[in-house]
């Protein structure tokens, strides 16, 4: 009993990241219908600017004195700095590698192998910048462990499913309670039509973007808090398999990807806990093609004449 | 016009012949730059390029009387089994090396391993403890323990220190080294405690950052200590998890902990725990020392284990150059002649150990065991000699 409330406390940990991650590829496909299969690598530049960031408030550079602000300050100013940079990285990828394929009329194809090889030019772009070395991320808050029995959970265990679900219901608020929601459900539903109605179509598709890149951002440093060793490639599997989770969410709903992840991360863990752990991969995937055999537009998804 | 071009034509022949007098001798290094283990790469490298200097500052290796310039080519496996092979490819054809130094991972080494012993150029890995790397490839050879011999090491000394009647393992199954070595543990445990001893042995993949399931089952078991046989850079993530779980009982870890950036990545966590390795920098005598002292004052940093096992291993190499005692412009023919040289070398005094070898190519030498100290040193705590 005590090994199963553990287990799901990973899991819900473990969860919280693939759904934060799943929630940016469902969103911009859900407007653009476009898998932007860059967006592990951004979630991965997310990690390495909170690194940089929290090693610069910490006084690593010299600029600020060390020890002049506590870890709890940094994590407050880090969280909405991080969300700001790494939203306007993924802001320039829409710039420069998405909008110009767009405006030419490009079939969307040739878009989302676009999107593939941006993943892989930040990926080794990181690798040529700041070399193979691994990167420590500091510890910012003081580390508590709650021990009931034999369960053990941390703070930042703790804060990291909270900020999953907080993150989930604004972003459920913001696509289905909004005006901006509803132009970008729009889009996505005509974006023929859109423009003639008045609603700026490239700015609701940077605003996308900036939601999107934002929570990869804030995804990347609660993931350095909790796993902190970073590595230039640390976001391509974990990003592949949040957009295996958004596919089974039914991608393109907020609640699908939510969902996903979560379903995702449980049954790895799941198998983890009763086989042998090498089973792992095999039995996850077998029980998601399962799901999609059952419901190929996935739990939430609707069915579509195209899709990619 | 023609002149001129006469004159450059001459001038360049002349340079050239220049060459050909001093041709250097090139040695081959299978590194690991990037990819999962770069530090180990780092560290290889680093030590090469201070003993090549060391040479190169006398006018080159002596063989024969005559003297020959070293040229080191260093090229890239990204800590993968199948780059291992190419790069092994590359410096063997398009190179024309005379012998290979590297890879140091046996999942790189293993592979890397056959296609020299294929093409017949002799290779020398300086870290991989795996049997298989060596076993029945007779141009193939190690400067590091077998783990065969690390695995009972390991074993007795948790026994008698944390006074263990249960252990458990986590390794990274797709990793030849950790695979191996788990499963010698285990064997070795079983024998020693009895069967149902090892209460957990529970694995992962390469590229996995949470372990949160395997660490709990492992808990749940309740062992008396927990055996990672994995490299550094895993050992910090599944280390600071294991804590975050709830774990307070010691852990034991193998050679492939001991790389200079282990406690970087692990920082507090890691401390007080132990590890079987080839050598233990802190309390050094001899050459040993005066390899430590150097390299720290060159390159800022205590060398690791890695970097002390490439120092030996291609020291290997140039003796066995040396006692060939000339230099064949057959490539082909003078790689024969290495690998001869270098299976009738009976001893060898190392600065990590003294090194017997016995016919498969693998050395017998001492293995010590470290902690961990509260500087984030890796002070010498027992050898154990087969």
């Amino acid at each position: 009993m005590e090994i199963l409330i553990q287990n799901i406390f990973n899991a819900l940990q473990w969860g919280s990241f693939y759904a934060l991650i799943a929630l940016g590829y469902t969103l911009v496909y859900g407007v653009l219908l476009l898998i932007n299969f860059a967006h592990g690598d951004v979630f991965m530049v997310g990690a390495y600017i909170a690194f940089f960031l929290t090693t610069f408030l910490l006084g690593q550079y010299g600029v600020i004195a060390p020890g002049t602000l506590t870890g709890a300050t940094i994590l407050m100013l880090a969280v909405p700095l991080t969300m700001i940079l790494t939203s306007l990285v993924g802001v320039t990828l829409e710039r420069i590698a998405y909008r110009p394929l767009r405006n030419k009329g490009a079939h969307r194809l040739y878009v989302v192998i676009t999107a593939l090889m941006c993943g892989l030019i930040l990926e080794n772009g990181n690798l040529a910048l700041l070399g193979a070395s691994r990167k420590k991320f500091p510890e910012l808050l003081e580390k508590t462990i709650w021990t009931f029995g034999n369960i053990s959970v941390t703070n930042l265990k703790v804060l990291v499913i909270f900020t999953a679900f907080v993150v989930f219901f604004l972003l459920q608020f913001v696509v289905t309670r909004t005006k901006t929601g509803m132009a970008m459900r729009a889009i996505s539903y005509d974006k023929f039509a859109i423009p003639l109605m008045g609603i700026p179509i490239n700015n609701i598709i940077v605003f996308t973007f900036v939601l999107g890149s934002g929570f990869a951002g804030l995804a990347g440093l609660l993931f350095a808090m909790s796993y902190p060793i970073l590595e230039p490639y640390m976001g391509a599997l974990i990003g592949w398999k949040a957009f295996i989770a958004a596919v089974v969410g039914g991608i393109g709903d907020i609640r699908g990807a939510f969902l996903g992840g979560f379903l995702l991360a449980f049954v790895e863990i799941g198998v983890v806990a009763v086989f042998p752990s090498t089973l792992r991969d095999l039995m996850a995937f077998s029980v998601l093609l399962i799901i999609l055999w059952w419901k190929p537009t996935g739990l939430f998804g609707i069915a579509k004449t195209t899709k990619i | 016009m023609k002149k001129i071009v006469l004159t450059l034509v001459s001038v360049l022949f002349l340079l050239s012949s220049a060459a050909i007098a001093a041709e250097p001798l090139k040695i081959g290094f299978n590194l690991p730059l990037t990819g999962d283990i770069p530090k180990v790469g780092e560290s290889s490298k680093l030590a090469a390029e201070m003993l090549k200097e060391d040479v190169n500052a006398k006018g080159g290796l002596d063989v024969g009387g005559k003297k020959y310039p070293l040229e080191f080519i260093y090229e890239d496996n990204e800590s993968k089994a199948d780059s291992a092979v190419n790069v092994a490819l590359k410096l063997i054809e398009r190179d024309q090396v005379l012998a290979i130094v590297g890879p140091n991972s046996s999942k790189q080494a293993v592979p890397a391993g056959g296609t020299c012993d294929d093409n017949r150029t002799p290779m020398i890995s300086p870290w991989s403890t795996n049997p298989d790397a060596t076993l029945n490839r007779p141009w193939v050879f190690r400067a590091a323990f077998l783990d065969p011999f690390q695995g009972p090491v390991a074993v007795n000394f948790a026994a008698k220190t944390f006074n263990a009647k249960t252990s458990a393992v986590i390794f990274d199954i797709s990793n030849d080294y950790a695979k191996g070595l788990a499963e010698i543990f285990r064997s070795e445990w079983e024998k020693k405690m009895g069967a149902g001893s090892v209460v957990a042995f529970e694995s992962h993949g390469t590229k996995d950052q949470d372990f949160s399931a395997q660490l709990t089952k492992i808990i749940a078991a309740k062992p008396d200590f927990i055996f990672i046989p994995n490299n550094y850079n895993q050992v910090a993530l599944i280390v600071k998890q294991a804590h975050d779980l709830g774990w307070k009982g010691p852990f034991m870890g193998s050679d492939a902990w001991g790389s200079a950036e282990l406690m970087e990545l692990c920082g507090n966590d890691c401390i007080g725990h132990y590890f079987s390795t080839h050598y233990a920098a802190a309390g050094a005598t001899g050459a040993t020392k005066e390899f430590i002292d150097r390299y720290t004052a060159k390159y800022g940093y205590t060398p690791d284990d890695v970097a002390a096992l490439t120092w030996d291993a291609t020291n290997l190499i140039l003796k066995a150059i040396q006692d060939v005692g000339k230099i064949d412009k057959n490539v082909k023919k003078q790689r024969k002649a290495i690998r001869d040289a270098l299976a009738a070398i009976p001893e060898f005094p190392g600065i990590t150990g003294n090194m017997k070898f016995n016919d498969q190519g693998d050395p017998i030498k001492c293995a010590v065991v470290v902690r961990i100290s509260e500087k984030g040193e890796f002070v010498f705590t027992e050898q154990v000699c087969p």
